[in-house]
């Protein structure tokens, strides 16, 4: 219970939601309005909108969450950031919305959905899953380019696949996958199914990889760095809980689940 | 003809209209959004006519695979008085309820390089099925026979079994029968099945991207290119769905004028 009253706590210091602001008349009563909440009585439904790599984290901040507050239904539609962009720009109702990048955030602070300024939250460099093992030997990036090998990179079109291509660039490697996958938890499976030798996938991927995927860190992934930011949508139908989400995934509990998933602390 | 198509009664009518209506809105939709400004410079985009060139040659492959296993399967399900029968219609038909995806990763443990078979073909001949082209024939075969498999076993029940017996008494073996009796008795049959069968397989999308991966020229069928250009260009992706609806509907009307024409003289004669 100690821990619940700590997030609650946590919770009101950044209750500003998407960041910023924080000096202003509106945030404040905001806040003040969601002091008694925040102490167990949010309640309703909360739709967050998340990118597919906060699955794990994200689903347990949901619990800690409803704990906190019985009366509060916490409901997540995980997907690729791209379609979740679309799915609001087409007018789902959601609460918060959590990218993966800040392309597809832009996405929806162009079209004017955003209640406050997006923040970054967490980032997230690309490594390579190898299956247990590694049968193909693979030791860097370098690896890529062996015809010999079977290999699965992310489509150009989707977040993780831009990021391949800017990492091969980075280290002049003309790549030669094999299959182009639709996201990156594809990439994964295929991994963790040990059809590929390698795929190019994040480094939460592979913690998310469990016991059948072993992750190989290189330098060039620093050229790729992808920023996750957050943001409570204007049109949130839960606005108090939305802000409450924002806050703990950027406490200090939040930033430790985030870190155990293999995402690193902004700007460290 | 006339008559009897005026003479629709209302309790049907009303909800025949609301059924075209709800299937034909969203292509309306889709219609109503395309870019018509910019057609055809994404039509003649890099990769779209080998992607719709790969999807026409894989799902016809897909079909003729479905006819050759298909037909016979359909029969023993219709015809043979073996035991475990429904059981292995349950099982026939479990490709249908399976998410596509799923059926993927099945492929994968079966056929798949760590897979039970596939593992065998690795090793001794070298020899991967994921991510070539064969896969996605693979991958679309699995999910698209059963349609013809169910067509072609509903025809076979409605089928005059007496006209088989006929054959037998005029000392025609089962064989003979079938080839020669049952085979055009539900040729409107396997001819539906086999566009159901059809169509299933150009739109397939779960099963391939997840077994045979997706590369163009060799994996990359329209679905998926029309899955991945909406993560970068809904309008792509809206001219790429509006070609592949454009040439399987083409396709369609073609080979029904056919088919309707032939298999109605063949059941006058």
């Amino acid at each position: 219970m100690k821990r619940l009253a700590v997030l609650a706590a946590a919770a009101l210091l950044a209750l500003t939601g998407c960041g910023a602001g924080s000096g202003s008349v509106g945030s404040g009563s905001a806040a003040s309005g969601s002091a008694s909440s925040s102490g167990g009585g949010l309640s309703g439904t909360l739709t967050v909108f998340a990118a597919a790599s906060l699955t794990g984290v994200f689903g347990q901040l949901g619990k800690e969450l409803t704990k906190a507050n019985p009366g509060l239904d916490v409901r997540f539609n995980f997907a690729g950031s791209s379609g979740l962009a679309t799915q609001l720009t087409q007018g789902a109702p959601a609460d918060v919305f959590a990218s993966a990048n800040t392309t597809q955030m832009k996405v929806v602070t162009a079209a004017g959905l955003q209640a406050a300024d997006p923040v970054v939250f967490t980032e997230n460099v690309l490594e390579i899953a190898v299956p247990k093992g590694n049968p193909g030997h693979v030791t860097g990036l370098a690896d890529f380019g062996n015809p010999s090998l079977t290999l699965a990179v992310c489509a150009p079109d989707v977040p993780c696949g831009a990021a391949a291509k800017q990492v091969f660039a980075a280290a002049g490697v003309q790549a030669r996958p094999d299959t182009e996958e639709e996201d990156v938890k594809a990439a994964l499976t295929k991994v963790q199914l040990g059809e590929v030798d390698a795929a190019l996938v994040y480094a939460t991927d592979v913690q998310a990889g469990g016991p059948k995927v072993q992750g190989i860190p290189f330098p060039e992934a620093e050229q790729a760095v992808n920023k996750y930011p957050i943001c409570v949508l204007k049109a949130a139908p839960n606005a108090a809980a939305a802000r409450a989400f924002v806050a703990l995934v950027r406490s200090a509990d939040g930033q430790a689940a985030l870190k155990a998933a293999g995402f690193r602390v902004p700007g460290a | 003809m006339r008559n009897r198509r005026s003479g629709v009664p209302a309790p049907l009518l009303i909800p025949a209209s609301l059924g075209v209506a709800f299937l034909v809105l969203p292509l309306v939709g889709l219609l109503v959004r395309a870019p018509w400004g910019s057609l055809w410079s994404q039509l003649t985009a890099p990769g779209v006519g080998t992607a719709l060139r790969l999807s026409l040659v894989c799902a016809t492959a897909a079909t003729l695979i479905s006819l050759v296993l298909g037909v016979p399967l359909a029969w023993v399900l219709a015809r043979s008085r073996a035991r475990g029968r429904s059981v292995l219609r349950a099982l026939v038909t479990v490709p249908l309820v399976l998410p596509p995806v799923v059926g993927g990763v099945a492929l994968f443990l079966v056929l798949g390089r760590q897979g039970i078979i596939g593992r065998r073909l690795y090793e001794t001949a070298g020899i991967t099925i994921p991510f070539t082209t064969p896969a996605v024939v693979i991958a679309e075969t699995f999910v698209a026979m059963p349609f013809l498999v169910i067509s072609v076993e509903g025809a076979l029940r409605a089928a005059d079994a007496r006209f088989e017996d006929v054959a037998a008494t005029l000392g025609a073996d089962r064989w003979t029968t079938f080839r020669r009796v049952t085979l055009p008795l539900v040729a409107p049959g396997i001819a539906a099945g086999s566009v159901l069968c059809w169509a299933r397989a150009l739109g397939e999308f779960g099963a391939t991207i997840t077994f045979a991966g997706n590369f163009p020229g060799t994996t990359q069928t329209m679905p998926l290119a029309v899955y991945l250009a909406l993560q970068r260009d809904p309008e792509a992706a809206i001219v790429l769905s509006l070609v592949l609806m454009a040439v399987s509907l083409g396709t369609l009307l073609l080979l029904r004028d056919r088919w309707l024409g032939r298999s109605g003289a063949g059941i006058a004669a």
